[in-house]
């Protein structure tokens, strides 16, 4: 397996000091932004994002140069790097902040460049102090140098950069409710359409991008978006990065080119199941992503396969769990947390999510009830329609949605345990 | 808009509150760190920072009220000199995280949610805080150890409780009672900016202020 470290090749080379601008520029960087504004169009860097052809890394794989296409030409119009990292099992963008922040102010002046911004903003999650301080840092590092500013290097090209620190509401990390979060609002929702391409930041053309997307922009630029696009699977392409958690020997982030199959992301790059235990199940995509069992060990890890699978790729972050797991327990618990973090606008997930938790709580205390499987699926089935995967919505965002995969899984996979649980209750009831 | 009426603050916090307000083309969205700031001068958000905000960026309390009440990490109610966060979400849960509470909150005597007696503690337990493949993870004002146990979450408490550190470091409190990591965290911060209220990330650290 050979192929470019593109995010994590500094860091790894320079433990020490990979987050500073001295090292950052000793190592080639700021060269091709100095090239950008010296002597392309915006045209030819969007161009060259469109060949790389560039998965959005935050959770929907959404291509990212289609998106910028979609900016509506009225001004002005903002950038905002979505740093709101939460969803359950992930932890690659803190990696990237915290180490190599300047790759990514790198890449947000290579992006408001072609995208005609003049002011980006990085709306970091609260609960990442020491990220947020080196992205601070950095961003006043390329203030001094001049990068940042009026008239950057006598391109004419200006551009300011706010660093926002979140609340503490996961909610955030949805694209309109962090639009609102950076407006000074509540973290809710906005209906779509429009799109913040059309109507985002201050109801002007907005465009919102993960960290570790904005942080390939520099590679993709020094090297050509047709690099970029060799590497990987056919239909996702590059590397990415993956947040390997649960009972693993080796948990932790890790960058790997996209097209491995399962089983090798979970055997060889995370060294296999804690004591040599067997494999339950893992969740291949963050919390919200229904689950996998050994069954597809041999699927790729890539947007489509993974969808065509049932599941999707979602954040990068596969949780994985090994034989002793109590599946009702791993279940409940990610309910639990849609149901902390629900915003409450949608009745079906304000009151589903609240539902579900407490039902599976009464599982999980010896007081299940043989309805309870289906009374568990009926309130599924009113806040996902169907049960289908991709779900069918009630609900303005997918927060609502989400709760329901580990319900499913647990119901598609394990209902045998599941239905033992309850039965345990009843015989302690009728004891 | 007149400073005046933050004429309770710091200077540094009056001068942070004045380069905020002009960080971004409203001032609304000056609301999210206006708030951390009024939190670091009052102790906790207490209704005279709420007002005092309201008042710089042109809402009223109530709208900004609404906006404190949404999110987790404005606590609205005093808190410990020191806030222990300990992770429950699946990743640390599925490594024994509710072990690493029960420890936290015996040692600490405060029970999930609350404050110790001495106010020396807050606890609670939080969702997920992106430290998974360092799990069980636990803050101290928001400040991050990983791979904790039973154990060494107990033996973090007391060490606050005796030590009493006027500053909480991350890379200390690693190397003391953290373990396993989710990445290599590099070279110490040369000046891990920490203030008692927590995520004072790029407004500037009370540390260095002399506040703490």
């Amino acid at each position: 397996m050979s192929f470019p470290l593109i995010l994590t090749e500094r860091m790894t080379q320079h433990p020490s000091d990979s987050h500073l601008i001295q090292r950052y520029e000793s190592t080639g960087g700021y060269s091709v932004m100095r090239k950008a504004l010296g002597s392309l169009q915006p045209a030819d860097v969007i161009e060259q994002v469109k060949t790389a052809n560039i998965q959005g890394r935050g959770g929907a794989a959404f291509p990212a140069g289609i998106k910028w296409g979609f900016l509506a030409p009225a001004e002005p119009r903002y950038l905002v790097v979505n740093g709101d990292e939460s969803e359950p099992g992930t932890f690659k963008d803190r990696q990237l902040l915290e180490r190599d922040p300047h790759q990514l102010v790198e890449g947000v002046i290579l992006s408001s460049f072609a995208l005609g911004v003049n002011h980006a903003f990085i709306y970091i999650r609260g609960e990442y102090p020491k990220p947020a301080r080196r992205v601070q840092q950095a961003v006043e590092a390329a203030y001094e140098k001049g990068y940042l500013g009026q008239n950057i290097l006598g391109s004419g090209f200006d551009l300011d950069v706010t660093v926002h620190l979140g609340g503490g509401a996961y909610i955030c990390g949805e694209e309109t409710a962090l639009l609102n979060s950076l407006e000074g609002r509540r973290g809710e929702p906005r209906l779509k359409p429009p799109f913040p391409a059309v109507e985002g930041l201050y109801a002007k053309p907005t465009i919102v991008n993960n960290v570790e997307t904005i942080s390939n922009i520099p590679w993709i630029l020094e090297n050509g978006g047709a690099a970029f696009a060799a590497i990987g699977d056919e239909n996702s392409v590059g590397t990415r990065m993956f947040s390997l958690s649960g009972h693993l020997k080796k948990p932790g982030n890790v960058e790997v080119p996209m097209g491995l199959t399962w089983r090798e992301l979970i055997y060889e790059v995370g060294g296999g199941i804690r004591d040599d235990r067997e494999l339950k199940c893992w969740v291949p995509g963050g919390a919200s992503a229904p689950w996998f069992v050994p069954e597809h060990l041999d699927t790729k890890v890539t947007k489509d396969d993974v969808a065509q699978a049932g599941s999707m790729l979602g954040s990068g972050a596969v949780i994985v769990m090994d034989e002793t797991t109590n599946v009702v327990a791993a279940a409940h618990r990610i309910v639990k947390f849609f149901a902390h973090e629900s915003c409450g606008q949608c009745t079906p997930c304000r009151e589903g999510t609240t539902w579900l938790e407490r039902i599976l709580w009464r599982l999980l205390n010896g007081a299940g009830r043989p309805s309870d499987i289906d009374l568990l699926l009926d309130v599924c089935d009113g806040i996902s329609p169907g049960l289908a995967w991709p779900p069918k919505m009630t609900t303005i965002c997918p927060l609502g949605p989400s709760a329901v995969s580990p319900i499913t899984s647990i119901m598609t996979h394990f209902r045998d345990e599941v239905e033992a649980m309850i039965a345990d209750s009843q015989e302690v009831a009728n004891a | 808009m007149s400073m005046a009426v933050i004429s309770d603050w710091s200077g540094p916090n009056q001068e942070r509150a004045r380069r905020l307000l002009d960080s971004y083309p409203e001032k609304r969205s000056a609301v999210m760190p206006l708030l951390y700031l009024a939190s670091l001068e009052h102790g906790y958000l207490d209704a005279p920072g709420m007002t005092q905000v309201a008042e710089l960026t042109g809402l009223t309390s109530a709208q900004v009220q609404s906006v404190a009440s949404f999110y987790t990490m404005y606590k609205r109610d005093h808190v410990g000199k020191y806030l222990v966060s300990v992770c429950t979400s699946i990743s640390c849960f599925l490594m024994g995280a509710d072990d690493v509470l029960a420890a936290i909150e015996e040692e600490s005597t405060s029970p999930d949610g609350s404050t110790s007696a001495d106010g020396t503690f807050s606890v609670e337990h939080v969702e997920c805080i992106g430290a998974c493949g360092g799990a069980p993870a636990v803050q101290v004002n928001y400040e991050l150890i990983e791979g904790v146990t039973p154990e060494k979450g107990a033996g973090l408490c007391k060490w606050l409780r005796d030590a009493a550190p006027a500053v909480v470091l991350a890379d200390e409190m690693q190397e003391l009672f953290g373990s396993i990591r989710s990445f290599d965290w590099g070279s110490k911060e040369a000046d891990g900016a920490v203030a008692p209220v927590p995520a004072f990330g790029p407004y500037g650290s009370a540390a260095k202020d002399g506040k703490s």
